[in-house]
């Protein structure tokens, strides 16, 4: 059974068109690209699977639950790294933390071993008592990924988590990612940069608001690298 | 249940290390009212008479006669600085982590503006010290019954500010409420004048002065400070705290054309 399902999924912004009968699903332990250019509609997918956007066509099944009928279960299983960050830089890195799990409802007992674990599991413990303001641009997105994860969530949403980051930076993190995805939370993870997807990854091309492809990587390409495949695809489209 | 009051608790906590890391917001919020009770009110005490109305039982000062105004204006200013901050919060993206959360929006929104509340009202405490340090004192208890004043119209005012910063887009654009809502409400109120006072220049601005929400959240304030209840201005600071709570949260409904520009 499919952790994130989406169906007939359309929106606009007044007379223009964001997305138009989006549909797919990502089974368990799934690593799943969302590939678009800029304006392919990505950032509104996203808006819409955290329910910042509702739309009124289409739907989204996450862990089992329908987002707009049973909200709170649904986005109680989701993990979310968005694109722009979402810390408070005055805050401690626990302190970010213990926000985020309340802001889940989770309970305080216990709650200071499960951020240390989370934060160990991305390499982040001994960062608990920094400032957010004081780390660089790397440790506040594995920050952000030890944060989303923190519920124990089914899916995990990452919209280009790894703007701004230098490239070991982007590498760890696409890295750590891949390993939650082989411990079997089910990733789909959006981007524009075609090397941050392996061959073996599930993709999902987005363009102009469509699905242009789904399978898996090396079967979507066939013998042309994908950077070339998507150039080739997207450009010819637009 | 305990989930919802742990909410509350990390929303309002929140709130108050961001306030606690101002300190300039809370000297700016200190100096604002003391320079209007300082400067300002010496000057005018002598351009501006005033009659015996209630609450008060025989002539005031105008020193005493603004105090409740400052009290109202110090949440006021709160209010519009947490829509303010709610604004930051948006273009800095934070806001989206609050939005995210599984738990009711109207609750989120409740439990932001129950914490700014909550700082607005130890400001105003920290100004009726400052006040009192240059002679200007309540009642004894005074300082107590203001306390069911302040809430209700620091809720009222501070629901103002949601809305508000639902329709702000930026922050360049705070400059315009500053012109076109916290000085109006201001001016337009009992805070500085007596309402009386106003109709011997103009009976429209009276008017306007007295359906002015500002107005009544003053008034509260002032029959409070003076052990009284002024139930007309508690209906409609309930009346005005409500509708403008309500429209905040449809303002922020996710289904709603407001929160779909912003994406």
């Amino acid at each position: 059974m499919a952790e994130l399902e989406v169906s007939g999924l359309s929106y606009r912004y007044g007379a223009k068109r964001a997305l138009e009968e989006v549909s797919f699903a990502i089974p368990r332990g799934t690593f799943c690209a969302l590939l678009g250019p800029n304006g392919a509609g990505k950032s509104t997918l996203v808006s819409l699977l955290t329910r910042l956007l509702v739309a009124p066509e289409g739907r989204i099944v996450l862990a089992g639950h329908d987002l707009r009928s049973a909200p709170r279960r649904a986005l109680g299983a989701l993990g979310v790294v968005f694109q722009q960050p979402t810390l408070d830089l005055s805050l401690t890195v626990r302190q970010n933390m213990a926000y985020f799990a309340a802001l889940h409802g989770l309970p305080r007992k216990g709650l200071a071993a499960r951020i240390d674990a989370a934060l160990a599991r991305l390499s982040m413990a001994e960062r608990a008592g920094e400032k957010v303001g004081a780390l660089n641009g790397g440790h506040r997105r594995r920050m952000e990924l030890a944060r989303a994860l923190l519920h124990e969530p089914r899916v995990l949403l990452l919209d280009e988590p790894t703007v701004g980051l230098d490239a070991a930076a982007r590498a760890s993190i696409v890295a750590q990612v891949h390993d939650l995805a082989d411990e079997g939370l089910s990733v789909l993870w959006t981007t524009h940069l075609t090397d941050e997807v392996r061959d073996s990854d599930r993709l999902l091309v987005l363009h102009q608001g469509r699905i242009l492809a789904d399978g898996i990587t090396r079967e979507v390409r066939g013998a042309q690298p994908l950077a070339e495949w998507f150039l080739a695809h997207t450009e010819a489209v637009a | 249940m305990s989930a919802y009051l742990g909410v509350m608790r990390a929303i309002m906590a929140r709130e108050f290390l961001r306030f606690v890391h101002q300190r300039e917001r809370f000297l700016a919020a200190l100096v604002r009212p003391l320079v209007w009770l300082v400067v300002f009110a010496a000057g005018f005490r002598a351009a501006l008479g005033l009659s015996i109305i209630p609450p008060y039982q025989t002539y005031i000062t105008y020193e005493t006669y603004i105090v409740p105004g400052l009290c109202a204006m110090v949440l006021l200013f709160n209010g519009m600085q947490s829509s303010l901050s709610l604004v930051y919060d948006r273009e800095m993206g934070s806001m989206r982590l609050l939005l995210t959360s599984p738990f009711p929006r109207g609750w989120l929104l409740f439990c932001r503006l129950l914490g700014a509340t909550l700082i607005s009202v130890l400001q105003v405490y920290a100004f009726l010290g400052a006040a009192a340090l240059f002679g200007v004192v309540l009642p004894g208890w005074g300082y107590v019954a203001v306390l069911p004043a302040l809430i209700p119209a620091g809720l009222m005012l501070g629901a103002l500010g949601l809305v508000l910063s639902s329709f702000i887009k930026q922050l360049e654009n705070f400059a315009g409420v500053m012109n076109f809502v916290i000085f109006p409400m201001f001016f337009l109120s009992s805070a500085l004048y007596p309402l009386w006072r106003m109709a011997e220049s103009s009976r429209l601005l009276h008017d306007i002065s007295a359906a002015n929400p500002f107005t009544h959240a003053v008034e509260l304030i002032r029959f409070a400070a003076h052990l009284q209840l002024n139930w007309g201005a508690f209906f409609w600071v309930l009346v005005w705290a409500a509708a403008l709570g309500v429209l905040a949260i449809w303002a922020y409904d996710p289904g709603r054309a407001l929160m779909r520009r912003k994406g």
